[in-house]
C-alpha cells in the first residue's frame, strides 16, 4: 500500500514543480537551493493519506496553481501595528517594493534581501538558510518548507548584533487574484542581541513561507503576525527556530478568516536554561480552515517551553492543533506545558487536535491539557444579569477566552493592537 | 449497591496496609514463568488457507465458519503489518509458527472438568486459578469475610489453542447466562455467533484483527438474557505454554436489555528466549439499560532484561453501546508482554450510553507498550471517562495513545481524560498521543496529561519508615495508580497491586 502513496506524492511534486522555475541565484544560495531540492524530491509532496495531514487536506497548498483570492477590502480599518513605531519592509504579491518600504538602517540591524544577497560567494545567512528547514524535517517530513527553501524568489535576511532600535515590520501586500508566493526570510541574533520582528498580510491569494530564526546565547526573539483577513487566500508557514544557552524566544500568531491556513512552528532549544513561548489566536467564521502544528523539541537542561492556543470557531469553521513536546535524554528540569482549547460558538464547527508529549528523560515536568466547548451559559447568564446585552457578553467571554494566548505577547503597545483587531472582529462577525 | 460494590469499597479502605503487604509477600521475579510439560498436538508450522481449514476443522466447525475464516485469511494476506504505533516491532515470520496446539489429552473432549487431564488442572492451581467448582479464587487474604454467594467466580480455562473446561456452567445456564467456550458456542448457539461475530470488530478491521479472524481457536462466548444479572463474576484464564506457538483468541459477550456482567480476563506464560504472538479480538455488544465490566490483569511473559523472549501482544477490543443508556468499563492492568498494542475502544452508539477506560500500564526493562483506547460519541448525551497511568522503567517505552470523537449527532457529549506518566530512571520513555475531534459545540471534553518522576519527598519519607527503596516505589506507585486499582474487582486488584510491585523490581539502584 506503501507504493501507490509514494507515486501520489511524486506526481504531486512533479506537477507542481512543472508550474515553477528555479530562481536564478548563484553563489550560496544555489547550492542551499541544490541541497533543498534534493530534500524535496525525496520526500514529494504531502498527501491527503499523510498522517500528519490527517486534519487538514493539502491539496490546495500543493496544487500547481492557486486557486482565485479576491483581495480584501479593509475600508477604514487600520493596518496592523499602525501605531508602532516601526520599520517597515512592504512586498507586494511577493515582490519587493521599495517606494513604500523604509529605509532598514533604521532598525539599527544589518537587512539584505534574498535576492541581492543569493549572488554573493559567502553570507553570513548560508548558516541559517534551508539548515534550520532542513534539520526540521526528522522525524516528520515537511515538503512545503523544503519546496519554499529551493524556490523561495523573495525575503529578507536580517541579522542583529545589538538591541534592535525599532522594531521591523514584514508587510504583505495581495493585490492580484491569482498570485502565488514563495517567500523565505532568515534572521540570526547574535549574543546578548535583541529584535522584535512583526509581519502583517496575507502576502498573495497562496502564499507559502518561511521564517528561520536562529537565537544565539542570550538573545531574545519576539515575533507577533497577523495573517490578514482575506477570504478565500490559502496559506503555509513554517517558523523554524534554534534556540542556545539563556536565550529567549517569543511567538504570537493571530489567524483571522482564510480558507486555509497551516502554520507549522518547530522550534529546538539546544542550550541550556532557554525558553520558548508560543501561542496563537484564530478566529474563523464559515469556510475557514486553520491548523497550527508545533514542534518542540527540548535538547538542553533546565529550559522552559510554554504553547498556548485558542481558537474561537462558528458556522462551520474547522480548527486542528498538532502540538508536541519532545524532550531527548539528558534534557533534565525540563518545563514543558502546553494548551489547546476551542470555544465553538454553534453547533456546526469542529475542533480537531493532537496534543502529544514524547519524553525521554526522567526528571522534567511537562503537561498539556486540551478541552473545547461552548460558550459558559452560566457566565453569560451572571454577565446579562449585570445588564450586560447579550452581544456585548458575548464578546468579552470570548476575549477572556483568548486572554492567556495574547499575555504571550510581551510588549503592550503591539497587543494593545492586536486586542483592537480581535475586537474589530468580534464586533463585525457577531453583529 | 450489589455485594461486589461493597467488596470493593472495602478495598478501597484497606489499600494502603494491603499495598504493603502484598509489595512484602512478592520477593520472585516473573512468577509464572513454569512450563506445563505436556504431550500436545500441533497443527503443521505455517499458516495457509490449509492451516485455516484445519483449525475449523478440528473445532468441528459448520460451513459458514469456515467460508468466514477463510475469507479473512484472503483479505489478511492483503494488509500490511500497521507501523505507525511508538514500537520497534522485530520482523515477525508468520510462517515460523504454530497455529494449533491443543493437549493430547484433550483428543477427546472431557465430559466434565473431572475427566480433565490432572496436569492441565495443577497447571490452573498452580496459577491459582481453581477448576473445581466449590473452591473459590485462590490466595486472596480476607476473602472469607465476603459473603459465599459474592465469591463464586465462573471460569473459562483456555491452554493455548483450547479451552480445557468452562465451570459453573450449570448453574449459570439456570440463570439463563451462556458461558462457554467460543469454539463449543459456535456449534452449539450458531445463530447467536453468526449475529455477533464480527459485528463490533469488523473481520477487515485491522492487520491484527483480520489474522485473528482466520485462524482463532478459541475463547470464550458469553451471552446474558434479557434482565438478568448474572449471578457471579465470569472470566477467563489464557495460558500459553507450548512453544513456538502463536495464541489467537476470540471473546464475544453478548448483554442483552437491562443486564449486567462482570468478566474478568487473565493471561500469563512461560519464560522462553524466543518471543511469541499473541492476537486476540474481543467483541462485546452491549444492548440498552445493559451493563458490562471487563477487567484484564495481562501479565503475559514481558522478556528478560535484555529484551530476549517475551510475547508480542496485539489485541483489539471493542464494544459496542447498542442500546440507550447502555454502559461498559474496560479496567486494565498490563504489566507483561515485551510488546503491547491494545486499545480496547468504546462505541457509544445509544442516547446517554456510557464508557469507562482504566489502564495501568508498567513497562520495565525492555518492555515496550503502546496503548489506550478510543471513545467514540454518536449518541446523544454520551459520557465517557479515561484514567490511565502509564509507568516506565528501565529502558522501557510507555505511550498512551487515544481517541475521542464527539460526532455531529452526540449532542451534549462529555468526555474527561486523564493520562499520567510515571518516568523511573532516565533511559526510559514516557509518551502521550492523543487524537481529540469535536464535531459539535454541546459537547465538552477535556483532557490532561502530566509527565514526572517519582516524588523524592515521598520517598525519603518511606525510606525514613523503614522501607527499603524498591519498597518505597513500588509504595508510591500504587499510589499512583490507585484510581484505576479501585475499579478493579477486589480479586483482581489485589493480583495487580502485587504486580505493579513486581514489574518494577530492579528498576531502582
Amino acid at each position: 500500500m506503501a507504493q501507490p502513496q509514494a507515486t501520489q506524492k511524486q506526481e504531486a511534486l512533479a506537477a507542481r514543480l512543472a508550474a515553477l522555475r528555479l530562481p536564478a541565484s548563484g553563489g550560496w544560495l544555489s547550492l542551499a537551493r541544490g541541497l533543498a531540492e534534493t530534500r524535496l524530491k525525496d520526500m514529494g509532496l504531502p498527501g491527503r493519506r499523510d498522517e500528519y495531514w490527517r486534519w487538514t487536506n493539502p491539496a490546495a497548498l500543493v496544487a500547481p496553481e492557486p486557486a482565485p483570492a479576491q483581495p480584501f477590502d479593509a475600508q477604514d480599518e487600520a493596518p496592523a501595528f499602525d501605531a508602532i513605531d516601526r520599520v517597515k519592509l512592504v512586498f507586494t504579491d511577493g515582490v519587493f517594493d521599495a517606494e513604500a518600504s523604509d529605509d532598514p538602517a533604521l532598525a539599527g540591524v544589518e537587512v539584505t534581501r534574498l535576492a541581492q544577497a543569493g549572488a554573493h560567494d559567502v553570507h553570513w545567512a548560508h548558516e541559517v538558510y534551508g539548515v534550520l528547514e532542513a534539520a526540521g524535517q526528522k522525524p516528520v517530513e515537511r515538503p512545503l518548507a523544503a519546496l519554499n527553501s529551493a524556490y523561495a524568489t523573495e525575503g529578507v535576511l536580517i541579522r542583529a548584533t545589538a538591541k534592535a532600535a525599532k522594531p521591523i515590520h514584514l508587510i504583505y501586500n495581495h493585490e492580484s487574484d491569482s498570485s502565488d508566493v514563495i517567500l523565505h526570510h532568515c534572521v540570526k541574533i547574535e549574543e546578548g542581541a535583541e529584535l522584535t520582528l512583526l509581519e502583517s498580510g496575507p502576502a498573495a491569494a497562496r502564499s507559502n513561507m518561511v521564517l528561520e530564526v536562529l537565537v544565539a546565547d542570550g538573545a531574545g526573539f519576539h515575533h507577533v503576525r497577523t495573517q490578514g483577513r482575506d477570504h478565500d487566500r490559502q496559506a503555509a508557514t513554517h517558523l523554524f527556530a534554534r534556540l542556545g544557552d539563556g536565550s529567549r524566544f517569543k511567538s504570537f500568531t493571530l489567524t483571522a478568516n482564510g480558507v486555509m491556513t497551516r502554520n507549522e512552528a518547530v522550534v529546538e532549544l539546544l542550550g541550556d536554561d532557554a525558553v520558548a513561548h508560543l501561542a496563537g489566536a484564530a478566529m474563523g467564521d464559515g469556510d475557514f480552515h486553520q491548523d497550527d502544528t508545533v514542534f518542540v523539541t527540548h535538547d538542553a537542561e533546565r529550559c522552559e517551553s510554554r504553547q498556548v492556543f485558542k481558537k474561537v470557531l462558528r458556522n462551520g469553521a474547522v480548527g486542528v492543533f498538532q502540538g508536541k513536546i519532545l524532550v531527548k535524554p539528558g534534557a533534565q528540569k525540563t518545563d514543558g506545558y502546553q494548551i489547546s482549547q476551542s470555544l465553538l460558538l454553534d453547533e456546526d464547527s469542529q475542533f480537531l487536535a493532537k496534543p502529544e508529549l514524547e519524553i525521554y528523560a526522567d526528571d522534567v515536568s511537562c503537561s498539556h491539557g486540551s478541552t473545547s466547548g461552548a460558550i459558559d451559559d452560566t457566565a453569560l447568564f451572571y454577565l446579562r444579569s449585570r445588564g450586560v446585552p447579550e452581544r456585548a457578553a458575548q464578546s468579552l467571554l470570548v476575549l477572556a477566552f483568548l486572554a492567556e494566548a495574547l499575555e504571550e505577547i510581551e510588549d503592550e503597545a503591539i497587543a494593545e493592537d492586536i486586542r483592537g483587531r480581535l475586537e474589530g472582529w468580534l464586533n463585525r462577525r457577531m453583529g | 449497591m450489589s455485594v461486589l460494590d461493597e467488596t470493593q469499597t472495602e478495598v478501597r479502605e484497606g489499600v494502603d496496609r494491603e499495598t504493603v503487604e502484598a509489595v512484602q509477600a512478592m520477593a520472585g521475579k516473573y512468577k509464572h514463568g513454569w512450563e506445563t510439560e505436556i504431550e500436545m498436538d500441533f497443527a503443521p508450522k505455517g499458516l495457509n488457507e490449509d492451516i485455516v481449514r484445519l483449525i475449523s476443522a478440528k473445532n468441528e466447525e459448520p460451513e459458514w465458519m469456515t467460508d468466514w475464516r477463510l475469507q479473512a485469511f484472503r483479505r489478511w494476506q492483503q494488509m500490511e503489518e500497521p507501523d505507525w504505533a511508538m514500537l520497534k516491532i522485530p520482523m515477525i515470520d508468520y510462517q515460523d509458527q504454530y497455529y494449533y496446539a491443543k493437549p493430547k489429552s484433550m483428543q477427546v473432549k472431557p465430559k466434565s472438568l473431572d475427566e480433565v487431564d490432572p496436569k492441565l488442572l495443577a497447571t490452573y492451581e498452580k496459577l491459582g486459578i481453581p477448576l473445581k467448582e466449590q473452591m473459590i479464587l485462590a490466595g486472596v487474604e480476607g476473602a472469607d469475610q465476603i459473603p459465599a454467594e459474592g465469591r463464586k467466580v465462573a471460569v473459562d480455562a483456555v491452554f493455548d489453542s483450547v479451552s480445557v473446561g468452562t465451570t459453573f456452567k450449570e448453574e449459570l445456564k439456570k440463570a439463563g447466562v451462556i458461558f462457554m467456550s467460543i469454539s463449543e458456542a459456535v456449534r452449539e448457539h450458531p445463530d447467536l455467533v453468526r449475529k455477533y461475530l464480527g459485528s463490533v470488530v469488523p473481520q477487515s478491521d485491522n492487520y491484527f484483527a483480520t489474522l485473528n479472524s482466520a485462524v482463532f481457536s478459541d475463547g470464550s462466548f458469553v451471552y446474558i438474557p434479557e434482565g438478568v444479572r448474572c449471578p457471579m463474576e465470569l472470566s477467563t484464564y489464557f495460558r500459553i505454554n507450548a512453544e513456538n506457538t502463536g495464541q489467537f483468541e476470540r471473546t464475544l459477550i453478548i448483554a442483552e436489555k437491562g443486564s449486567y456482567v462482570s468478566y474478568l480476563e487473565g493471561c500469563t506464560a512461560p519464560k522462553r528466549d524466543i518471543a511469541q504472538l499473541h492476537a486476540a479480538v474481543v467483541e462485546i455488544v452491549v444492548q440498552e439499560d445493559a451493563e458490562v465490566k471487563y477487567s484484564t490483569v495481562q501479565n503475559w511473559y514481558p522478556g528478560d532484561e535484555e529484551g530476549r523472549g517475551g510475547i508480542y501482544n496485539f489485541v483489539t477490543k471493542r464494544a459496542d453501546c447498542r442500546g440507550d443508556r447502555a454502559k461498559v468499563m474496560w479496567t486494565q492492568v498490563e504489566t507483561g508482554s515485551a510488546i503491547t498494542w491494545k486499545y480496547p475502544s468504546c462505541i457509544l452508539r445509544g442516547d446517554e450510553s456510557q464508557g469507562e477506560f482504566y489502564s495501568i500500564a508498567i513497562a520495565n526493562n525492555m518492555q515496550q507498550a503502546d496503548t489506550g483506547t478510543k471513545m467514540i460519541h454518536l449518541g446523544k448525551n454520551t459520557r465517557s471517562r479515561i484514567v490511565s497511568k502509564g509507568i516506565s522503567a528501565g529502558k522501557a517505552q510507555n505511550t498512551y495513545r487515544g481517541l475521542v470523537s464527539m460526532h455531529p449527532k452526540a449532542k451534549n457529549g462529555r468526555n474527561y481524560t486523564q493520562c499520567d506518566s510515571l518516568l523511573i530512571g532516565d533511559k526510559c520513555g514516557a509518551h502521550t498521543v492523543p487524537y481529540i475531534e469535536v464535531k459539535n459545540n454541546s459537547s465538552r471534553v477535556e483532557h490532561e496529561a502530566t509527565t514526572s518522576k517519582v516524588d523524592d519527598d515521598q520517598l525519603f519519607y518511606c525510606r525514613s519508615r523503614g522501607m527499603d527503596e524498591e519498597e518505597a516505589v513500588a509504595l508510591v506507585v500504587n499510589g499512583f495508580c490507585k484510581e484505576v486499582l479501585q475499579a478493579l474487582p477486589m480479586e483482581f486488584a489485589m493480583e495487580a497491586q502485587s504486580l505493579v510491585a513486581i514489574s518494577l523490581e530492579g528498576s531502582v539502584g
